[in-house]
């Protein structure tokens, strides 16, 4: 059986793991960190490119389904590669209403430091993170990067933030 | 483990009081479209459901639900709307069929011009659709689709799973007819 190294996908960091936390700029004059958002659940969507065509469908289907994240209070956040100068004029195109955060210099850091770092590429995974109001990672998923990931595993790892209590 | 896969199978099952369908209640293949009528992948879907719908007769039910995302395409929701006021008058399919066919022609002015085409009462339609009185319902669509796993526009489900693979004619059938080969038609 032959493997490409394509196919050789991350493992993010498991349930259970605190999150790194990060300071990134999202546009060219503000800067958003995980910690800012402590009490409420982050969604963290990395994704590989600005631009690419799988990439703008998933952020365009994020922002779509981005009031049903928001009944659980949780804030969603992109994160590539990309420079904020890039982002903003892929934000605008596509009208996304939610921070991009441009993980640019040192590049790749916060990606790496989330164990989704593609170097080959030079780009991040397709991968989503669900971290709750304390900071600890609940659910996290690799994708194919050629491969929309879709909104369903995010919204389950929400609810299941509410059963199990806690935090 | 945090990175278990989890199934992609339609979460909302296909139902005769509220879906739109074509196609016998005992088919044995039941074909699922979550789909966007200003979207160009659709568009090019359009022709090949009718293919596969022309070929497998009365073995398929083909259902359409609406999966408009209108950050990309700002008709989109609207043109689903259009389709669901022409359904309470009888004429969904017809109305479904016209969109496809005019993907860039879908300003209110061309669905008004659809809708007399098609024989609509006019002011209802322009009423129905000036107070989006089946938005609610096409968000249920696009929820239950959230919900399922679409992930872009078009998304088909066979047999209640999520298809996949390609879209071109000749592996759809194949799988088409995989599912009805393998599971005794879930509705």
């Amino acid at each position: 059986m032959t493997t490409t190294s394509a196919d050789h996908r991350a493992r993010p960091l498991p349930a259970g793991t605190k999150a790194p936390d990060f300071e990134l700029p999202s546009t060219p004059d503000r800067t958003v960190s995980l910690a800012e958002f402590r009490g409420q659940p982050v969604i963290l969507a990395f994704y590989p490119e600005d631009w690419s065509p799988v990439c703008s469908d998933q952020m365009a289907l994020y922002q779509e389904v981005l009031p049903e994240f928001q009944k659980f209070n949780a804030e969603l956040l992109g994160i590539s590669v990309d420079g904020v100068w890039s982002h903003l004029a892929f934000a605008k195109d596509r009208n996304l209403h939610f921070p991009l955060l441009a993980d640019f210099e040192p590049k790749g850091k916060v990606a790496r430091a989330y164990h989704v770092y593609r170097a080959r590429d030079g780009t991040s995974e397709r991968a989503l993170y669900v971290i709750d109001g304390d900071g600890i990672v609940r659910w996290s998923y690799v994708s194919p990067v050629g491969v929309n990931p879709g909104a369903d595993g995010i919204l389950r790892a929400l609810e299941n933030l509410g059963k199990e209590g806690a935090s | 483990m945090s990175t278990t896969r989890w199934k992609t199978v339609l979460t909302m099952p296909v139902n005769r009081e509220r879906d739109h369908i074509q196609g016998p209640a005992d088919a044995a293949v039941t074909l699922v479209e979550y789909g966007d009528y200003e979207c160009p992948y659709c568009g090019a879907a359009y022709p090949i459901i009718k293919e596969v719908q022309a070929r497998m007769g009365r073995r398929l039910l083909f259902v359409f639900r609406n999966f408009p995302i209108t950050t990309s395409h700002p008709h989109a929701e609207q043109a689903a709307e259009a389709a669901e006021v022409a359904a309470t008058q009888g004429k969904f399919w017809q109305m479904h069929d016209l969109l496809y066919e005019n993907q860039r022609r879908l300003r209110d002015q061309d669905l008004r011009a659809y809708a007399e085409k098609l024989g609509l009462d006019v002011e209802l339609f322009d009423k129905e659709l000036a107070e989006h009185v089946h938005a609610e319902r096409i968000h249920e669509d696009f929820l239950s689709g959230v919900r399922s796993g679409v992930n872009g526009t078009p998304t088909l489900y066979i047999n209640g799973a999520r298809h996949d693979g390609s879209y071109e004619i000749e592996p759809l059938l194949r799988a088409l007819e995989r599912g009805g080969a393998s599971e005794r038609g879930t509705r």
